[in-house]
């Protein structure tokens, strides 16, 4: 790779992954996760973590490895580096917690499929240095689990009634059952993403009204 | 319905636990591929046939690495397997259908990311399936693939004509039918389950 690809740290590095191009709201990246295993915020906040933590680890050894890995196989290498800290984690986690361990499953050998990892190596990791690399993953990793607490919490709170196992409503409340099944991911989901999009349709107007071109921007 | 059965086995993968509407695997495809019912369909192909390919060489992998002690190397051989088999899908493809083979795009490749068929690989070792049990779990999950995407595919091709709020085009449309999709499959949850 080029070095005059290789971008400077800058705080950029860091916020574009919170915010601008969060994986889960504005990317869509690792969806499967996402809506899986937030029906807790203990849940989102472990996977969130654990993905974190390959998130970093892999793309730190991708982009230390960027010169040596030949470009016809290097989406094999990525897979296989990723596949080897997601069994690292696997093994953590199973040792530290055996609850967390089986409320997620699967779900943590799934990491590996995770679009988003893939895409952060080939798009950030291969062509950039170690140091901007870990600064990226870090705010990409942080913007994932902010996206899955985002939605344990709201999923937690109207499905069972409770924040963190405390219950938040008093005796009256009916657990809406529903927010924790699947298709409760799936309605979140898209009223968070509602949100967002009625958020940014809000702004570009004020935007358009305030320099004085209203219309220039209707559809 | 006994839970061995291999009837049971098909009907769970397919309909009662689809694999992307009740235990969310194979999201991504779900939501970029689902345009088109045509489109949809060669997808929905074309992942059951690699999930199929996977499925019979991970079962294979698993006896193998059982054998020498080595199930910490599991995922990694799994993954590879993968590859390997989305690759020779992605050529064959290529060779005799240029327009599918456009038509697909970025999501042919990202068919290795798809968690449904590592999912298919990790499940029937969980849940210790023989091979026949094996070969039948993977059709079935391939066949609910397709279904749940094609019927997506439907009910985007309808909603073109809708007169849907700016706010709510795309993504966000997109999960609140797959929602709906969702909610209609907990209707299946029931079957063969009291008799197991």
């Amino acid at each position: 790779m080029a070095a005059n690809t290789e971008k400077p740290i800058s705080l950029d590095t860091f916020l574009i992954g919170l915010w601008r191009e969060n994986p889960v709201f504005v990317m869509l990246l690792g969806m499967c996760p996402v809506l899986a295993v937030t029906n807790s915020v203990v849940n989102a906040l472990a996977m969130g973590l654990a993905t974190t933590f390959v998130l970093l680890c892999s793309t730190a050894l991708v982009a230390l490895l960027r010169r040596h890995i030949p470009k016809e196989v290097r989406i094999a290498s990525y897979i296989v580096i990723i596949a080897t800290f997601v069994t690292v984690v696997d093994y953590l986690i199973h040792a530290i917690s055996l609850e967390i361990y089986q409320a997620l499953g699967a779900f943590i050998q799934l990491i590996v499929a995770n679009c988003m990892i893939l895409g952060r190596a080939e798009a950030f990791a291969s062509r950039n240095r170690v140091s901007t690399t870990l600064v990226n993953s870090l705010g990409m990793g942080v913007g994932f689990t902010i996206a899955l607490l985002c939605l344990g919490s709201v999923r937690e709170l109207l499905g069972a009634g409770t924040l963190l196992g405390i219950p938040v409503f008093g005796e009256g409340f009916e657990p809406w059952v529903i927010m924790l099944l699947p298709p409760g991911g799936f309605f979140v989901l898209g009223a968070w993403l509602l949100l967002f999009a009625w958020v940014k349709e809000r702004q570009l107007k004020q935007k358009t009204a305030g320099a004085g071109e209203a219309g220039v921007h209707a559809r | 319905m006994h839970a061995d059965s291999l009837t049971y086995i098909f009907l769970n993968a397919a309909i009662i636990n689809n694999f992307v509407l009740a235990l969310f695997l194979g999201i991504c495809p779900l939501l970029g591929v689902s345009g088109k019912i045509s489109t949809a369909f060669s997808m929905g192909l074309a992942t059951a046939f690699v999930m199929l390919i996977s499925s019979v060489s991970a079962w294979l992998i698993n006896e193998f690495l059982l054998h020498f002690n080595l199930e910490f190397l599991r995922l990694i051989a799994y993954i590879a397997v993968i590859a390997s088999a989305v690759q020779l899908v992605e050529m064959t493809i290529k060779k005799f259908s240029p327009p599918l083979y456009r038509a697909l795009g970025i999501f042919l490749p990202l068919i290795t990311t798809n968690c449904a068929i590592l999912g298919v690989a990790l499940f029937q070792t969980n849940y210790e399936y023989s091979f026949s049990q094996s070969l039948v779990y993977s059709l079935g999950a391939g066949a609910g693939f397709i279904i749940a995407i094609v019927l997506m595919a439907g009910l985007r091709e309808k909603l073109e004509l809708a007169d849907v709020p700016a706010i709510a085009r795309g993504a966000a449309m997109s999960l609140m039918l797959a929602g709906i999709l969702s909610l209609a499959f907990m209707g299946f949850a029931g079957l063969g389950g009291g008799t197991a």
